[in-house]
């Protein structure tokens, strides 16, 4: 079998925003979705001042847990107007916004459980490479002590990525440096 | 054996790690941004679960009619030369990847973007914004008409130029082969001084990233071709232990 390596990564530069955005990025579910709820946040850079050149992708299971993908065998999304995928520049504050659903825990091939979360890319101006974290949710307390990626996370920096209950959802903010960088993934 | 098969083992593809020498660090001190951004602790490996091993898989419902072609979308036709610019979208074990979204934005032919923060004195071309979707067909193959992108300076170091590029998103079928990159030119001068071409350590690595000159791309009395394959993460086979065991 003939393996070809990847194209490289090269950064989306000051200009992603000619195209990116899209009008309806932000809603990984459609508006009026019962359940419905924002996550908001700040991108930061290392000297704590607010990125607004950022793009935030998230991508995620609907609140039953399913994806409509061919590699999850388990069947499809079941909520409607689900997109699962939602994608937002930061504004010139640095804020992001993502209308979603709060998703389901989910089954490992382990046989484990993995409790509910988002996967998050970040691209910007200065990263070679997206950066990838997690949104966790801090009321799901017992299914985070169970789960086995924040436990393979260092145990100080673990909030970094638990977001907060405010207002109509969540908050969860990205620190790419500092005393609160944010845990990131290779994937 | 007492388990239900269905529940039993969920099985998922694995996506291959590369070479890290493939890919950019993201403390690249050449190029001065990525000082503030880049994170300064080690990156948690992610297992590759549901999560990961599934995305987004946008077609034609994200592209309008129109939209592959960068030179008919305004009252008259942009400056520059024009080209086609088309390859073929693949996985890692060289299989097509069908019916996914390509995105991609780039300088007019003076090497200017039809963007706020770009005010360089060279001039915007009335006829020409830079930006472009496509889908693959089922062959995995795209193809776009647009104009050769002029280079540009930029302040990261004394004189400074990007080489021209042509950026481009992908999303694969997979949260793990979300993709963007730079598309460049063969040949260009510019490439030796550009610390965004050169954090990738491996040569042959940053040769994928370099279009081929098409002749036979090339429609008579119209435009000239450049020929691009975009190579996204292959996955491993799921595995077959699975049925041995039900022997």
């Amino acid at each position: 079998m003939s393996e070809l390596l990847s194209t490289p990564s090269q950064t989306v530069g000051p200009y992603l925003s000619l195209v990116l955005p899209w009008e309806d990025g932000p809603f990984a579910v459609a508006e009026g979705t019962a359940g419905a709820i924002w996550i908001t946040g700040t991108v930061y850079d290392g000297s704590g001042a607010e990125v607004p050149d950022a793009l935030v992708e998230t991508w995620q299971a609907d609140d039953n847990g399913r994806f409509t993908h061919p590699d999850d065998p388990r069947g499809g999304a079941t909520t409607p107007g689900f997109r699962g995928f939602g994608r937002c520049p930061t504004d010139e504050h640095g804020r992001y916004r993502i209308l979603t659903v709060k998703p389901g825990a989910l089954p490992t091939p382990e046989g484990g459980t993995e409790a509910p979360h988002i996967d998050v890319s970040v691209f910007a101006r200065g990263l070679l490479n997206r950066v990838v974290t997690r949104i966790y949710f801090a009321d799901e307390a017992d299914a985070n002590a169970t789960d086995s990626v924040l436990a393979s996370v260092d145990a100080n920096r673990r909030n970094t990525l638990i977001a907060q209950s405010a207002g109509d959802g969540y908050h969860f903010d990205v620190h790419f440096q500092g005393e609160r960088e944010t845990v990131f993934f290779d994937v | 054996m007492t388990l239900d098969h269905n529940e039993s083992r969920l099985l998922l593809p694995t996506y291959r790690r590369e070479p890290a020498t493939g890919q950019p660090p993201l403390d690249t001190p050449g190029y001065r941004s990525t000082r503030l951004r880049h994170p300064t602790k080690p990156l948690v490996v992610l297992p590759q679960r549901l999560t990961e091993v599934t995305g987004p898989l946008f077609g034609e419902d994200r592209v309008r009619p129109g939209e592959s072609d960068l030179t008919t979308r305004h009252a008259g036709e942009p400056l520059g030369q024009r080209i086609i610019v088309h390859g073929r979208v693949l996985d890692g074990d060289g299989k097509p990847v069908p019916n996914t979204l390509v995105e991609l934005w780039q300088a007019n032919a003076s090497g200017r973007y039809r963007h706020v923060v770009d005010n360089w004195p060279a001039p915007l071309d009335p006829n020409f914004d830079g930006t472009g979707r496509a889908v693959t067909d089922a062959e995995g193959r795209y193809n776009f008409t647009t104009i050769k992108p002029g280079a540009y300076p930029w302040r990261n170091h004394d004189n400074a130029w990007r080489p021209a590029h042509i950026h481009f998103s992908l999303f694969g079928r997979a949260f793990t082969q979300r993709l963007v990159t730079q598309m460049y030119f063969p040949d260009d001068p510019l490439f030796f001084q550009d610390p965004i071409f050169n954090a990738i350590p491996d040569a042959a690595a940053r040769e994928r990233m370099i279009s081929r000159f098409d002749m036979a791309g090339t429609r008579a009395e119209w435009a000239l071709a450049f020929e691009f394959d975009i190579v996204l993460r292959g996955s491993a086979a799921t595995p077959f232990e699975e049925e041995d065991d039900d022997e």
